[in-house]
């Protein structure tokens, strides 16, 4: 179907609008109904999400040259980055590790440049809720000395020694 | 609930009504996205890996009948007629890429149909809570268990940084995708809803319609969701689409009180004429049938017609889906034509019908 507005791109969203119980309808192509303001009410997240990855590769933005002429893939699942610039989909959780470098603007434009602060699976998140918990007293304890107020952070110091020692790492820091 | 009724009877649990704000919330849904450690993710796994993950889930079974005391029915989507697959999405029990690839996938469909777990859909496991009304916690709270129930058996593929590994990106983190299905005529005639949808976009939400398939908002039903899932706690995030959902709810409750104030008898007019055509017609689309219906269910919930009470008009969206019908109807194929008469049968049995 070509859109009603410039009649030669495929139309792409039907919008119904409805002012003063007088309904119209239109087809409109994506250029065209941005022209006209309209948004579509039900946009598919997958393709936006698609269409938002593609874009990124398709500028060249975040194509590392090493990896036109090495071509590295995944050696649990083989997958290259190139499969990943095609389909948006990461191969397995190996790929994270092996394309990390790659993603990481990726992901910064996704999420912004955020670390996961939510649920961790007891079986494999270790002692990685301590270690949280440390990172988060350290940064408090840093602002404690910037502002000189030094009883506070004798306090802190000690709070990390205990949490260390409950894991292991005696003292010695990351 | 058997996998005959699971099937055959258009009522499941999500479409109760009396549930909180469920004058305009249909339905709350919360889906975790989680991978097993060590097997490509479905995308890129082959039948052997697959069946793997399957079998693997299957193993669950036990673990999480006794631990929530319930019943949970395995099963395996390759054994299930497309029709019928189909007919799941129009509950909102899979999603529709689950449905049109089949082999090596599953489902573990609690029976209450509250909880379904999707096996090798994007990710190898898709948990799903689906509540009546406005219930995220509730709805969070079930699925969060069932995730510590597969958790305590299987290692998940999870990074200290990244959170929950995911095949795409998007859903890194926490996995989460919270959403909520609402019911907004009043905000569609006033003019006001493109207004909401872009202040709710620059929020951080995403907005889109019933099934997300076509291009426009069936019905008057559009559904919320988180955008973001990295960096946010879960409860974060159910709080910052409860708040938001929360005000939609109240702008929809203003429209529809200013609409009924200024336009009563238009109004009361256009809701009766909904009525009266969803009663008397010999020959529906669907289409028409969810646009009535969205008139008639918002008159019902103003007072204005109190006919047809003992119906569930959030089951008569679902009947009348065109999956839906076809698997009511003995008939293997239904034309157009013999689809519209079923439903405009089916829709007049259910509001004539005296209980
Ligand atoms: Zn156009
Ligand atoms: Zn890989």
């Amino acid at each position: 179907m070509l859109c009603d507005e410039c009649k030669s791109r495929t139309a792409c969203m039907h919008i119904i609008k409805i002012v003063n119980n007088q309904k119209t309808e239109k087809n409109l192509c994506a250029e065209c109904a941005k022209a006209a303001g309209e948004i579509s009410l039900s946009f598919d997240t997958q393709s936006y999400v698609h269409d938002f990855l593609k874009g990124i590769f398709n500028h060249g933005l975040f194509v590392d040259p090493q990896m036109l002429r090495g071509q590295e893939s995944c050696s649990e699942c083989g997958m290259t980055y190139t499969d990943f610039n095609r389909k948006g989909k990461v191969g397995c959780s190996a790929c994270y590790t092996v394309f990390g470098g790659q993603f990481e603007p990726l992901l910064k434009r996704i999420h912004g440049s955020s670390s996961h602060t939510g649920k961790i699976p007891k079986r494999n998140g270790g002692t990685l809720k301590i270690r949280q918990q440390i990172k988060k007293i350290r940064q408090q304890l840093e602002q404690y000395v910037i502002n000189e107020e030094y009883e506070k952070a004798v306090l802190l110091r000690d709070e990390i020694k205990n949490l260390e020692k409950e894991i292991g790492l005696n003292g010695k820091g990351e | 609930m058997s996998m005959e009724n699971l099937l055959d009877q258009p009522f499941v649990h999500w479409m109760s009504s009396g549930a909180q704000d469920g004058d305009i919330v249909l339905a709350s849904r919360i889906r975790l996205a989680r991978n097993l450690e060590g097997i490509p993710f479905p995308q890129r796994a082959n039948g052997e890996q697959l069946s793997q993950v399957v079998s693997q889930l299957k193993s669950s079974l036990c673990d999480l009948n006794s631990n929530e005391q319930s019943d949970y029915m395995f099963i395996d989507l390759e054994k299930l007629p497309l029709l019928e697959r189909l007919v799941l999405v129009e509950k909102h029990i899979i999603s529709p890429d689950h449905a049109r690839e089949a082999s090596n996938r599953a489902i573990l469909v609690k029976q209450d149909t509250t909880v379904s777990i999707m096996v090798n859909e994007e990710d190898h496991l898709r948990i799903q809570c689906l509540m009546p009304g406005l219930n995220l916690v509730k709805a969070f709270t079930s699925a969060n268990q069932v995730d510590d129930i597969i958790e305590n058996k299987h290692a998940l593929a999870f990074n200290e940084e990244l959170g929950y590994l995911t095949s795409c990106p998007t859903n890194l983190g926490t996995g989460l995708r919270a959403s909520v299905m609402v019911h907004l005529p009043a905000l569609v005639l006033t003019g006001q809803i493109n207004r909401i949808v872009n202040a709710v976009i620059q929020l951080g939400l995403t907005v889109r319609g019933l099934y997300g398939e076509g291009t426009e908002a069936v019905g008057n039903i559009f559904q919320i969701s988180n955008q973001l899932t990295l960096g946010f706690t879960e409860q974060e995030i159910i709080d910052n689409l409860y708040s938001v959902v929360k005000q939609v709810v109240d702008h929809e409750r203003t429209a529809r009180g200013g609409l009924y104030a200024d336009t009563t008898d238009m109004l009361v007019d256009r809701v009766w004429r909904a009525y009266g055509t969803l009663k008397y017609a010999r020959s529906i689309s669907g289409q028409e049938a969810l646009a009535l219906l969205s008139d008639v269910r918002m008159g019902y919930e103003l007072g204005i017609i109190n006919e047809g009470s003992h119906c569930n008009f959030n089951e008569l969206m679902v009947i009348t889906r065109p999956n839906f019908l076809q698997k009511m109807s003995d008939c293997p194929e239904l034309s157009g034509n013999e689809r519209k008469k079923l439903r405009a049968q089916i829709i007049r049995e259910k509001l004539t019908n005296k209980d």
